[in-house]
C-alpha cells in the first residue's frame, strides 16, 4: 500500500510541475518563456480552428465563386483565392480538424500499442521479449514514411487509414522505450518489497510498475504530435490522404503546387499553417521533457 | 575489431531479409489486388482476374512466393515490374546515383551545419546565437519539406529565376532539394549537439582539466566535443536513413528521377518486385552507414577501442 502512495504522489508530484507556468511578470521573462506562451496561444487557436472553424473562418470552404478565381491576398480575401475560387483562409480553418485529427489521434493509437507491447515484451521477458524486440528490430530498419506510405497506400484512402498508418510507423520507438523504462522499473527495490509483501504479478504490473514507467512515453508522445502531423500530411501531399470536399493542408499545397508560378499564396498559406502548429506543439513538447526530467532541466 | 565487425555484419545480414519479408507480408495481407488494379474492373470477367492472377503467381501462397523470389534474389535476379515487365535490378542501378548524391550531400549539409551550430549554442548559452541555433534546430524539426522545398523554388526558380526548379542533372539542381532536406537532419543534430555538449561540459572531468589550468578552448574543443559526439554520430546513422526515406517527397516536389519517386509509384501500383528491389538498395545503403558509424566510435572514443 504504502508504495502506491508513493507512486500517486510521485505521479501528482510530475503532474504540479508538468502545469506549473513562471510566475507572470513580462519584465522577468526569459526569450524561451516568451516562445512557451506564444506557443500556447497559436496552438489554442488552431485547436479553436479545429472545433469550431466557422467563427473563424469569413466564408464557407466550399463555396466557389467562378468570378473570383485566383485572387491575390486582399481585404476581402486575406490569404487570396484558389483555382475553383475558394477563399484560402476558409480552406486552411475548415482543413485544420483532418490535420490536427491525424496528429493527434495517431500518436494516440501508435503510443498505446507500442507501449502495450514494450510493456508486455519488458514484464514477461524470455521468449516473447525475444521475439517481440526482433520485430521491432527489422520494423526499425524501414524509415517511418516508407512504412506509412506503403500501410496507406495498401489500405486505400480515408482519414482511418492514414491515422493507421502514421500511428502503425511510430509503433516501434514507443515499444522500445516502454520496454526500456519496464525493464529498468522492474528492477527497482520498492517492485522486490511489494512482491515479498505477496502482492501477484498483476498487481505490480497495473499498480507500480506500468504507472511508473508512464513519464518518458508522455515525453515522446508530446514531441511525436508535431512529426506524426508531418508526416501524414507528407502522405496527403503525396496523394495518399483523405478524398474530400475540404481538403486537409496537406492536400491543399498539393493542389496549389499546379499554380506555383501564378499564385504562390495557395501552398504558402497551408504550409505556414502546418509548420506553425507543428513548431508550437515542439516548443510545448520540449518544455514538457524538461520538466519531466530534471536531467535536462537546463533551457 | 576484426571479429565484432563480422558479427556486425551477420546481423545486419538478418536485419536485411527480415526487413524483406517484413515489406512483402506488408504489401500481401494488406488489402488491394495488383490484378485488379492492372484490369480494368468494369470490362474484366472473373476468369480474366484469375488468368492474371496466374500470371503474376499471385494464386500461390505468399510464402512459397517469397521463397522462389528470395532464391532468384541471391541469384542477382530481382524480378520484373508487375506494370510494365521491365527487369527491377537495371532500373535501380540507373536512378539511384541521382538518389544517392542527394542523400550525400543533404547528410554533408546536416553534419556540417548541425555540428558547428550545436557546438556555438552550447559554447555561448543564452546568448544570442545560442537562440538563432535554437531557433534553426526547432524550424529545421518543424517545417514540413514539401512547403521549405516549394517556398525555395518559389524564391530562387520562380522569383529570381537563379536555380532549375526541377531535373536530376548538374550540380544546380541538386543544391534546393539537398538543402531542403539537409536543413531538417540539421535540425536534429544541432538539437542533439547542443543537449549532449551541455551535459559533458557540467561533468566532473572538465572541472579536472580547468584546475590542470588548461586553456577553455583545449578543454572544450579536444575534449568536451569529442565525448559529445558520440550520441550526436549514433543520431547521424539513423538519419542517414530518414533521409533516403525523405527523397520520396523531395523528389516529388523537385520532380527529380530517382528511387524515391520510383517507390513511391511502385507503393502505389503495389509494384511488390520495384518495392522489394528498393528497400534492398535502401537498407543495404543504410546498414553499410550504421557499420561506418559503429566502426568510427572507434576512432573516436579509445574506451571502444579498448573493449573490441
Amino acid at each position: 500500500m504504502k508504495e502506491a502512495a508513493v507512486s500517486s504522489g510521485g505521479l501528482s508530484l510530475a503532474r504540479r510541475r508538468l502545469l506549473r507556468l513562471p510566475h507572470f511578470n513580462i519584465s522577468k521573462l526569459s526569450a524561451s518563456d516568451l516562445f512557451v506562451y506564444g506557443a500556447a496561444i497559436a496552438v489554442a487557436l488552431i485547436l479553436l480552428c479545429a472545433i469550431a472553424p466557422q467563427w473563424l473562418a469569413p466564408y464557407s470552404p466550399t463555396a466557389m465563386q467562378a468570378d473570383q478565381v485566383l485572387l491575390h491576398p486582399n481585404w476581402s480575401h486575406p490569404l487570396g483565392t484558389d483555382y475553383f475560387g475558394r477563399d484560402v483562409l476558409s480552406v486552411v480553418v475548415y482543413g485544420s480538424r483532418d490535420s490536427l485529427i491525424i496528429g493527434f489521434v495517431s500518436v494516440l493509437v501508435g503510443s498505446l500499442t507500442g507501449g502495450l507491447i514494450g510493456a508486455l515484451a519488458g514484464y514477461a521477458g524470455g521468449i516473447i521479449d525475444t521475439i517481440l524486440m526482433r520485430i521491432v528490430d527489422v520494423l526499425m530498419t524501414i524509415p517511418g514514411v516508407l512504412l506509412a506510405l506503403a500501410i496507406a497506400a495498401a489500405l486505400g484512402p480515408s482519414l482511418t487509414n492514414v491515422v493507421l498508418a502514421v500511428a502503425a510507423a511510430t509503433v516501434p520507438g514507443y515499444a522500445r522505450v516502454m520496454r526500456g523504462q519496464i525493464m529498468s522499473m522492474k528492477a527497482r527495490p520498492f517492485i522486490t518489497a511489494s512482491r515479498s509483501i505477496g502482492a501477484t504479478g498483476p498487481v505490480i504490473f497495473w499498480r507500480h510498475v506500468l504507472p511508473n514507467s508512464l513519464s518518458p512515453m508522455f515525453v515522446m508522445a508530446a514531441i511525436g504530435i508535431g512529426s506524426s502531423i508531418l508526416t501524414g500530411a507528407g502522405l496527403s501531399f503525396l496523394g495518399l490522404g483523405t478524398i474530400k470536399e475540404i481538403p486537409d493542408w496537406g492536400a491543399l499545397l498539393s493542389q496549389g503546387r499546379g499554380y506555383l508560378t501564378v499564385a504562390w499564396w495557395i501552398c504558402t498559406f497551408p504550409g505556414l499553417a502546418i509548420t506553425v502548429f507543428v513548431l508550437s506543439v515542439n516548443i510545448l513538447g520540449d518544455r514538457v521533457r524538461d520538466r519531466l526530467d530534471p536531467k535536462r532541466s537546463r533551457g | 575489431m576484426g571479429k565484432s565487425v563480422f558479427v556486425r555484419i551477420y546481423t545486419s545480414l538478418l536485419v536485411l531479409v527480415g526487413a524483406l519479408i517484413v515489406v512483402f507480408i506488408i504489401m500481401n495481407v494488406l488489402p488491394g489486388d495488383p490484378a485488379l488494379m492492372m484490369l480494368d474492373p468494369a470490362e474484366s470477367t472473373p476468369e480474366m482476374i484469375a488468368t492474371m492472377r496466374h500470371q503474376l503467381g499471385l494464386d500461390r501462397p505468399f510464402y512459397v512466393r517469397f521463397a522462389e523470389y528470395f532464391v532468384n534474389l541471391l541469384h542477382g535476379d530481382f524480378g520484373n515490374s508487375m506494370v510494365n515487365s521491365d527487369p527491377v535490378l537495371p532500373k535501380i542501378i540507373k536512378h539511384f546515383p541521382a538518389t544517392l548524391a542527394l542523400t550525400a550531400m543533404s547528410s554533408a549539409i546536416a553534419v556540417v551545419i548541425g555540428i558547428v551550430l550545436g557546438v556555438l549554442s552550447a559554447l555561448h548559452r543564452n546568448k544570442p546565437i545560442d537562440l538563432l541555433a535554437r531557433l534553426i534546430g526547432l524550424f529545421g524539426i518543424s517545417m514540413p519539406t514539401f512547403w521549405s522545398g516549394i517556398l525555395l523554388i518559389l524564391i530562387f526558380s520562380v522569383q529570381l529565376g537563379w536555380l532549375p526548379a526541377m531535373g536530376s542533372t548538374g550540380f544546380k539542381s541538386l543544391i534546393m532539394p539537398s538543402l531542403t532536406l539537409g536543413l531538417v537532419g540539421a535540425g536534429f543534430i544541432v538539437r542533439m549537439v547542443r543537449t549532449s555538449m551541455l551535459d559533458v561540459i557540467n561533468e566532473s572531468f572538465i572541472v579536472t582539466l580547468r584546475s590542470k589550468g588548461l586553456s577553455e578552448r583545449v578543454i572544450m574543443y579536444q575534449h568536451a566535443l569529442r565525448n559529445a559526439l558520440i550520441p550526436a554520430i549514433t543520431m547521424i546513422g539513423m538519419i542517414v536513413g530518414e533521409m533516403l526515406a525523405g527523397t520520396v517527397v523531395i523528389e516529388t516536389v523537385f520532380s527529380r528521377q530517382g528511387i524515391g519517386r520510383i517507390i513511391a509509384d511502385a507503393i502505389m501500383a503495389k509494384d511488390l518486385p520495384v518495392v522489394q528491389g528498393v528497400v534492398f538498395f535502401s537498407a543495404v545503403v543504410y546498414i553499410i552507414v550504421n557499420l561506418l558509424v559503429d566502426l568510427s566510435y572507434s576512432f573516436i572514443d579509445p574506451r571502444v577501442r579498448r573493449a573490441s
